[in-house]
């Protein structure tokens, strides 16, 4: 197959590293080679997390500007701020509701019109999937599965040559035990969500 | 069990870099591993930590870089199959030992890793702890990729053991940070009894014994050579006439352009992981039969000057060329495009770029940096220092999230150069200058290399304040124990070390111990030390939030929240406060109660007493 980039953006504390480490295991299940690079350290103090998954060939595991094929992201102006990564080919997977950073809170920036900067991003990529990741997630069970709601749409997008049972068997793999089941439902609740839009 | 355990030979895994440096140690049967945290090596000594609980492993956090690597010396000298990790500058503390450790040598194998840091994703400096092979006369293995990392550090010990010398692992950020599929192994029993046969003049490092054993030093690194020229992990692929030499993450990013490009029949790569010394009969090997050369590798020419000389020896002068073509620079990492840029620039290859997309006309965004958690006692203190001394006082800080002081609107951050450099270059400060100064460090950084500055302040009759940011743990890094910290927490039986304790024990006479989250008392402690003739000391004493939701869960925080009537919008609270638990709605302050953790230092900063606990 052709290498497929993907490239995750987020914010400390929204699972990141899970969800990239997620897909790289289900992409190990379906017998493809894979690498994940992982920016650590600023998890827990708010920073913008950013991981990559490149699957199919390829022996990097960072990408460079222009060449992901896929931007999941879990804050919307932090995909404003990976756009960058993205072509005129990619695929955009975007969570629509915002997280402020404490900047905005003193003064020190304002955050942007999401609605009317998603609607440029749309025109600037092959496809833009944007959805509220949140409340699918507390639907779940758990604030906290923003980013399996995200994987759940990323797996229904049809961008990547994985079923949505190597995800899960993924997610078996590499969940705890006790959180398993919201996060299987969020990842449901992602993929039905994708497939409506 | 734990997973680096369980896996079963033959089985693949997904691992970081980091773990599969573990796994590659215990199959090697590593018995005893000493370290000091730091990013990117972090997870390496994190694994051994807990792995030591279910084995007979030895492993220890030392105090800094250079006692873990002179404590595992003991143990190699002794037999021992031996492992101390640390990041790149924790070379620079460790550089002592390690110089004369290379004369002496070692018994059972020692692999040292040095977890390098180009970009600085997490560090002061992208120092190129290439040159410590160098300077040391030690040999070095540079991993291409997980897998590799795991099969390096295998050879590494039989190699150490081999040439009875330490031998230097070195990994960048995309080694140690990156995941890839890892064939596991077979673990070999761990031999974790050693013996010492006495032998003052090949140990004793003596002027008359250390003239012998540079010699012997020599001899080995002759040794390590022909061992260079026939290591599988150095490799000419392909049967081109154009040359690329490489090594470690690089590689990747040149096979992967050399097949985007469609151009992989027209080279050929030598890939340099045995990378010191430099096996130079290969080289001669390779470049005989090529016709150019690019060197592709991070930060420092180290293997393009070497490979230069190789040529001028041999007379075989063709273009060999690295820094400055395309865009390989001795700044910061590779990175895919970068590198096609610079092979296509170099061999005049078609090559067109996929085009990020147009971002110009996007909003601007605010910015994200990483901050201080909501609760964070350092947050407090930095206040109280703040209002007492203002912006005429010097504030030299020290490596640890105390660092993140300098963002607004706290900016408390005026220098730092390296671990345990506040407590010493405060005295410049304050010599030189006839303002007050006052220094910051962490617990953690105390005890790796503070104390020496203190000592150092209190017998120069130097004149500045010291506030010991103590928070029971190794923060920045992970919540690793360090001498200070009450292992009974950590169910370990360690013995801790008071800071109290060493710092009066120096003799200090002002030594106030306060808790942050008391604002007037944290006040009133700065004002008094900034009024005392001589070293003073404030040890701001309270738990890392983080660490304690952990170790010593808090019942049920009574959040905050504004009080609508009583506030009067002077935003003392977000303008000097500055608790990322704030936010702005509809032009009012709010306290995000999920993640308030009811602190109450933000009630005390308000003029209007207006935040209140939540009914």
């Amino acid at each position: 197959m052709d290498t497929k980039r993907i490239v995750f953006v987020g914010v400390g504390g929204q699972g990141n590293l899970l969800s990239s480490q997620v897909l790289g295991e289900a992409a190990m299940l379906a017998g493809l080679p894979v690498n994940v690079s992982e920016v650590h350290g600023m998890a827990q103090r708010g920073g913008v997390v950013e991981s990559a998954v490149v699957m199919g060939g390829a022996l990097s595991s960072i990408v460079s500007d222009g060449e992901a094929d896929i931007l999941l992201s879990f804050e919307p102006s932090e995909t404003l701020r990976a756009l960058a990564k993205c072509s005129q080919d990619s695929t955009v997977i975007t969570n629509i509701v915002p997280l402020e950073p404490f900047t905005v809170a003193v003064g020190k920036g304002v955050y942007p019109d999401i609605k009317a900067a998603l609607e440029q991003v749309k025109k600037k990529v092959k496809r833009l999937i944007a959805l509220n990741a949140n409340a699918l997630a507390e639907q779940a069970g758990s604030a906290m599965a923003v980013n399996i709601v995200m994987l759940g749409a990323l797996a229904q997008s049809g961008t990547l040559p994985l079923t949505r049972e190597q995800f899960k068997a993924a997610m078996e793999k590499t969940i705890k035990k006790k959180l398993l089941e919201v996060n299987l439902k969020a990842f449901d609740l992602g993929y039905e969500a994708a497939a409506k839009l | 069990m734990h997973p680096l355990l369980a896996g079963k030979p033959g089985e693949q895994m997904l691992l970081l870099g980091n773990e599969a440096i573990v796994r590659g140690a215990l199959e090697a049967g590593v018995a005893f591993a000493t370290a000091y945290p730091g990013t990117p090596s972090s997870e390496v000594p994190l694994n051994f930590y807990q792995i030591k609980q279910e084995t007979d492993l030895y492993f220890e956090y030392s105090t800094n870089e250079k006692v873990a690597l002179e404590v595992a010396a003991g143990a190699a000298v002794s037999g021992l199959r031996t492992m101390v990790t640390m990041k790149h500058v924790g070379v620079n503390v460790a550089a002592d030992p390690l110089m004369t450790l290379a004369y002496t040598g070692v018994n059972g194998g020692m692999v040292i890793l040095t977890a390098d840091d180009p970009s600085l994703f997490s560090s002061q400096n992208e120092q190129d702890n290439r040159f410590y092979a160098r300077l040391a006369g030690l040999p070095m293995l540079e991993p291409t990729t997980p897998q590799e990392a795991k099969d390096m550090t295998i050879y590494a010990f039989a190699l150490s053991e081999q040439l009875k010398l330490p031998v230097l692992l070195r990994t960048t950020t995309r080694i140690n940070h990156s995941r890839g599929i890892v064939t596991l192994g077979e673990m070999v029993p761990r031999r974790i009894q050693g013996a010492f046969a006495k032998d003052p003049f090949s140990y004793v490092t003596v002027p008359a014994v250390s003239r012998t054993l540079h010699v012997k030093l020599l001899k080995k690194i002759d040794q390590a050579l022909e061992e260079a020229e026939r290591s599988s992990f150095n490799e000419i692929i392909g049967q081109g006439k154009w040359g690329i030499i490489t090594h470690g993450v690089s590689l990747c990013y040149v096979r992967d352009a050399l097949e985007e490009l469609q151009v992989s029949g027209a080279f050929s790569v030598l890939k340099l992981g045995f990378s010191f010394p430099l096996p130079e009969k290969l080289i001669q090997q390779f470049l005989d039969r090529v016709e150019k050369v690019l060197v592709v590798e991070e930060l420092e020419p180290i293997m393009e000057e070497a490979v230069q000389a190789a040529a001028q020896r041999s007379g075989r002068l063709i273009p060999i060329r690295g820094k400055g073509i395309g865009e390989l620079g001795r700044l910061y990492e590779n990175e895919p495009v970068r590198v096609k840029k610079s092979i296509a620039a170099y061999f005049d290859l078609n090559y067109q770029p996929l085009a990020p997309v147009d971002v110009a006309d996007l909003p601007a965004l605010p910015g994200r940096p990483p901050n201080l958690c909501p609760g964070c006692p350092h947050r407090s203190t930095f206040y109280a220092v703040k209002k007492v001394a203002g912006e005429d006082a010097i504030y030299p800080t020290d490596i640890g999230c105390y660092t993140l002081g300098i963002l607004p609107p706290l900016s408390i951050a005026d220098f730092v150069i390296c671990m345990g450099s506040s407590a010493s270059s405060a005295a410049g400060f304050a010599r030189a200058t006839d303002k007050p100064v006052i220094a910051f460090i962490g617990d953690s950084t105390f005890f790796h290399s503070g104390i020496t500055g203190l000592i150092n302040a209190f017998h120069n009759n130097h004149k500045f304040t010291l506030v010991i940011l103590d928070n029971g743990t190794t923060a920045m890094t992970g919540h690793q124990p360090h001498p200070g910290v009450d292992a009974a927490l950590l169910g370990q039986p360690n013995n801790q070390v008071s800071v109290e304790a060493v710092v009066r024990g120096i003799g200090i006479k002002m030594v106030t111990v306060v808790n942050p989250k008391k604002l007037k008392d944290t006040m009133a402690a700065v004002k008094k030390s900034l009024e005392f003739e001589g070293v003073s000391v404030i040890i701001s004493q309270e738990i890392c939030p983080l660490y304690a939701k952990r170790v010593q869960p808090p019942a049920k925080a009574r959040t905050f929240t504004v009080s609508e009537s009583r506030c009067k919008n002077h935003r003392d609270c977000v303008n000097l406060f500055a608790c990322p638990a704030f936010y702005l709605e509809n032009d009012r302050v709010k306290i995000n109660e999920n993640l308030c953790i009811g602190c109450a230092v933000c009630a005390q900063v308000c003029p209007e007493q207006a935040i209140l606990p939540r009914k």
